[in-house]
């Protein structure tokens, strides 16, 4: 069956590499830096990247950080927080977003 | 799948033989045979560089059936270490100055002999390690056991893959995690894994899956603080250790379809490094029927020690065993992957 997603599409991630070898060696090199250990931890980095992953719904990025979550050290009741947290935020901002609504409608009723 | 409470060989599963992994690991896939690996990084053949750890393994008697149990131990195993054994081992380590004896099995307290080996390993001292699964501290048949390996200044080894109850029930047992509390408070209160007690206690994480550990240093961080908040427990040092693809893990991989994603992942992390300074070239293993192995792996698949060299603890020579050569297969990957793994966690 024919479909846009393929699993095994994420090992050929560098190929984007091949488009622009000058812009895929900036964006690896940032990427890098950004997943190093600093003021967070390698674990706390791949908890966020896996919230992320699923506010953005990219599903290379969930199958990714699932593992490397695990291999970090979380476990899969912090990993369902992660994803909590990533729902609570976007369903957060959707209904955020009602203020505004509520302001456009106050501004045409009367 | 929940865990199995019988070992493969009381299923009568084909995988209870060590010649079908073998043969299972080393029939290619695609993955470059160890040897090989070895080889490009300049350290084919491997040689051993003396006997640091002389480690016993006493048998394949359990009382749990952890899924990743390379031992295939269990309740309804029945090899175990015989006292003319176990004084043979005493009578090979006086003829040496090896400093440590680790003693594993199955669990190893569950062997007649097992007092004995410590007092014996003490007498002549040397410094003795105990790899204790922790439930078997609360069987009311051992209630004197913690008291006596706190008597003999024994170092405790105890296997804990996870913080988290429900991964530590999935790879061990259901309620494991709970009788490992337990038991770890228990060591806690005989001063185990306290400052200044003179009493050693580490602790063991597997990974609960088809992936590689996290690096020691963060975990050891993680469980010290969870630990301590969730249950108030203290211990030493943590040492985290890769799942070995042999035995039951290896019957995990087949069933989960994760065997050649595991594989891939552990050639792909070879490190050489980390082949460098493998466990095997400092220790030597001594199964429940004397027999010499390389390591505790090589003797689960019973891959025994290579010509020239006494093949059972009878006829120990130290001087000619310390400068064997080493036998490896591709579950050798698993050793040799990332930060490394040994029976003292990393090896990098
Ligand atoms: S892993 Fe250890 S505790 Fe678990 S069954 Fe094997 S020998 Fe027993
Ligand atoms: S499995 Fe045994 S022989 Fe192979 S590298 Fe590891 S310790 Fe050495």
């Amino acid at each position: 069956m024919d479909t846009y997603y393929h699993p095994k599409d994420l090992a050929h991630f560098a190929d984007l590499g091949k488009g622009n070898p000058a812009l895929w060696e900036k964006f690896q090199a940032y990427y890098g830096a950004v997943f190093a250990p600093g003021a967070l931890t390698e674990r706390e980095k791949s908890l966020i990247a896996l919230a992320v992953a699923h506010a953005v719904q990219c599903p290379y990025c969930i199958d990714a950080y699932t593992q490397a979550s695990l291999e970090k050290g979380s476990n899969i009741e912090e990993m369902t927080e992660a994803v909590h947290v990533a729902c609570a935020i976007r369903g957060g901002a959707s209904l955020v977003h009602g203020v505004q609504m509520r302001n456009a409608a106050t501004k045409i009723s009367m | 799948m929940p865990v199995q409470t019988r070992s493969l060989k009381a299923r009568g599963e084909a995988l209870s033989s060590a010649a079908e992994q073998v043969r299972l690991l080393q029939s290619g896939g695609g993955f470059p045979r160890f040897e090989e690996t070895l080889a490009r990084a300049s350290l084919d053949p491997l040689g051993a560089t003396g006997i640091a750890v002389f480690q016993i393994n006493v048998g394949k008697l359990c009382n749990q059936t952890c899924r990743h149990c390379h031992v295939d131990a269990g309740p309804d195993r029945t090899e175990s270490m015989s006292r003319e054994t176990a004084e043979m081992c005493m009578a090979a380590l006086a003829r040496s100055d090896i400093p440590t004896v680790d003693i594993t099995g199955g669990a190893p307290e569950l062997n007649p002999s097992f007092r004995y080996l410590v007092v014996e390993s003490r007498r002549l001292g040397r410094h003795v390690m105990d790899r204790c699964n922790l439930s078997v501290l609360l069987l009311p048949a051992q209630a004197d056991l913690a008291a006596f390996l706190a008597g003999h200044a024994v170092e405790i080894v105890a296997s804990l893959p996870s913080v988290a109850p429900s991964q530590t029930d999935a790879q061990r047992g259901a309620g494991v995690f709970g009788k490992s509390i337990a038991a770890l408070r228990v060591l806690n209160d005989l001063g185990y894994g306290r400052e200044g007690s003179g009493l050693v206690l580490n602790l063991v994480t597997n990974p609960v899956g088809a992936f590689l550990p996290p690096s020691q240093e963060s975990q050891e961080e993680h469980f010290r603080s969870r630990l301590a908040r969730d249950h108030g427990v203290v211990f030493n040092r943590l040492y985290t250790i890769t799942n070995m693809p042999i035995s039951r893990f290896l019957e995990f991989l087949l069933e989960s379809g994760n065997y050649e994603g595991y594989m891939r992942r552990l050639v792909d992390a070879f490190n050489p490094a980390a082949a460098r300074s493998v466990m095997c070239r400092s220790m030597l293993s001594v199964g429940w029927d004397g027999r010499l192995y390389d390591c505790d792996f090589n003797q689960m698949l019973e891959l025994a020690l290579g010509p020239g060299v006494p093949a059972h603890v009878r006829d120990f020579d130290p001087a000619s065993l310390g400068a064997r050569r080493i036998v490896t297969g591709n579950h050798c990957y698993g050793c040799t992957a990332g930060a490394g793994s040994s029976c003292g966690g990393t090896t990098t």
